[in-house]
């Protein structure tokens, strides 16, 4: 039983190239290692409004993740204590924007997301990634260590942009770079699936 | 009656009922989700996620950790006999918030609008949030309950009747809302949710009363018994939406739907729906005087 669930799961390193980024398809099990940044409502907004390019080069071919974290301090390191997907569509209206502005290929989050993004994923190359949303630990477990964090000050723990080395996280592909949407397709059921039972 | 708080000891236990809140899944929540992921195919995704989140659960108990990172706007519904300072306990119970987010089991969550300044400690205006009930017991007791923003940005209320909706004033009307709540949501709320239903009231204590059912164990059975009825049926029709865990397709997009009433008044019949996550963190301490 496990082994077939082991047979559809695929590494992801990043950063990724487009080619690789185009052959994952909806429902793909991945676990993903490499340099991920969390980034929420005031990053999204900060990252369009200045263009930073101190964030840059781990955007780049990289993965951004809707998530605000539990961070403590341990002397001068960081300690992650909990780090599950915050909801996604709270960043529509940026997120196209930012996949260009950046070269992202991953987004990582919860719920997913609208139309522009679903058309920028496909413009430019790049996956929505689901996360479960309150799996907390799972996903703290998974980052080795703290890179660096941008913002702190100013948008506080939650808001801040931490840039998180993970190994293996798990996660699951559910827009591709096709056009193609898990969750349009859901919604469109449940719509269906309520009036019949009327 | 004098009763003397020992406001250290107090203080320190509320702490613990807080670290024990964001840590550890109530049972009657973590057996509905084994019973969820039962009905499903091992290779499907919703086994999938219904098993990272067991998984989860598990370790977060057992590392000790907070099972979600968003323990939301703690909120403390405490009742105390008479003779006890309501602001002493609420000063106990800040100091218990301010403890447990610096041991990190409580995110700093309190961000003030204008500024958009964290305050760092989850002290705000009306953060922690609290309701107060005196009765006759010569104790305190304290429920705390954290509801992710997730979910809580779910939470929506109606004014019936709703032409849109065709939504008369009536228990069908109600049961038409609830659909069309958990509907919206899809799997932002965090599904498989449970669903905390107010009828009546005004657009806060409805809401209130919403929110107070999730107080209740999914096993339990409604004192109404036309409300009991209508809460297993919307269960079951719930869960023929097939939105499923986080919205990815299943079997179970609701482990539980609790309805409660309040009066209302002639003009407003209102439905106030409080969607819960699975991570349904609630826990309940007595303190004896």
């Amino acid at each position: 039983m496990n082994k077939k669930i082991e047979m559809k799961t695929k590494h992801i390193q990043l950063p990724m190239n487009k080619i690789n980024t185009r052959k994952l398809k909806l429902g793909d099990k991945v676990l993903i290692s490499g340099i991920i940044v969390t980034s929420r409502d005031m990053a999204h907004r900060w990252m369009m409004e200045e263009k930073s390019d101190i964030i840059r080069p781990y955007l780049k071919d990289g993965a951004i993740y809707h998530c605000g974290p539990i961070m403590v301090r341990d002397g001068e390191k960081w300690i992650c204590r909990a780090a599950g997907p915050t909801t996604s569509i709270r960043e529509e209206r940026y997120q196209s924007n930012i996949i260009q502005e950046y070269g992202i290929r991953c987004v990582i989050g919860k719920g997913g997301m609208g139309k522009r993004t679903a058309q920028a994923l496909r413009t430019f190359s790049a996956v929505y990634l689901s996360a479960v949303g309150g799996a907390a630990v799972i996903y703290a477990n998974s980052v080795q260590s703290v890179k660096a964090v941008y913002q702190l000050d100013a948008f506080g723990v939650p808001e801040a942009m931490w840039v998180l080395q993970v190994k293996d996280f798990p996660a699951i592909v559910t827009m591709d770079a096709n056009g193609n949407s898990l969750h349009e397709d859901i919604e469109k059921k449940s719509i269906q699936n309520a009036n019949q039972n009327q | 009656m004098n009763y003397t708080l020992h406001e250290q000891e107090f203080t320190q236990q509320v702490a613990d009922l807080i670290q024990q809140t964001a840590c550890i899944l109530p049972e009657d929540i973590e057996r509905a989700l084994v019973s969820a992921r039962a009905l499903e195919a091992s290779d499907n995704v919703a086994y999938s996620v219904l098993d990272t989140i067991l998984k989860n659960v598990d370790v977060a108990r057992k590392q000790q950790q907070p099972l979600c990172q968003d323990t939301g706007l703690p909120v403390f519904y405490v009742h105390y006999p008479c003779g006890i300072s309501t602001r002493i306990i609420t000063r106990c119970i800040q100091d218990a918030v301010v403890q447990a987010t610096a041991d990190g089991f409580l995110r700093p969550n309190a961000v003030n609008p204008l500024t958009n300044k964290n305050s760092g400690n989850n002290l705000g205006i009306m953060i922690p949030c609290f309701h107060f009930m005196e009765w006759d017991k010569p104790e305190i007791q304290v429920a705390c309950m954290l509801k992710g923003g997730g979910s809580e940005n779910m939470s929506i209320q109606y004014s019936l009747p709703d032409a849109k909706l065709s939504a008369g004033r009536d228990l069908n009307g109600v049961a038409v809302c609830v659909i069309d709540a958990v509907i919206k949501a899809q799997g932002n709320g965090c599904a498989p949710g449970i669903i905390g239903v107010g009828i009546g009231g005004d657009r806060v204590t409805g809401m209130q009363s919403a929110k107070k059912q999730l107080f209740r164990l999914l096993e339990d059975e409604n004192e109404y018994p036309e409300l009991d009825k209508l809460e297993k049926s919307l269960l079951a029709q719930l869960n023929k939406l097939e939105i499923g865990p986080m919205g990815l397709g299943g079997k179970t997009t609701v482990l539980g739907v609790k309805i409660g009433m309040v009066h209302r008044i002639p003009a407003s019949y209102f439905v106030s729906v409080a969607y819960m996550c699975w991570a349904c963190r609630r826990e309940v301490m007595s303190y004896k005087l």
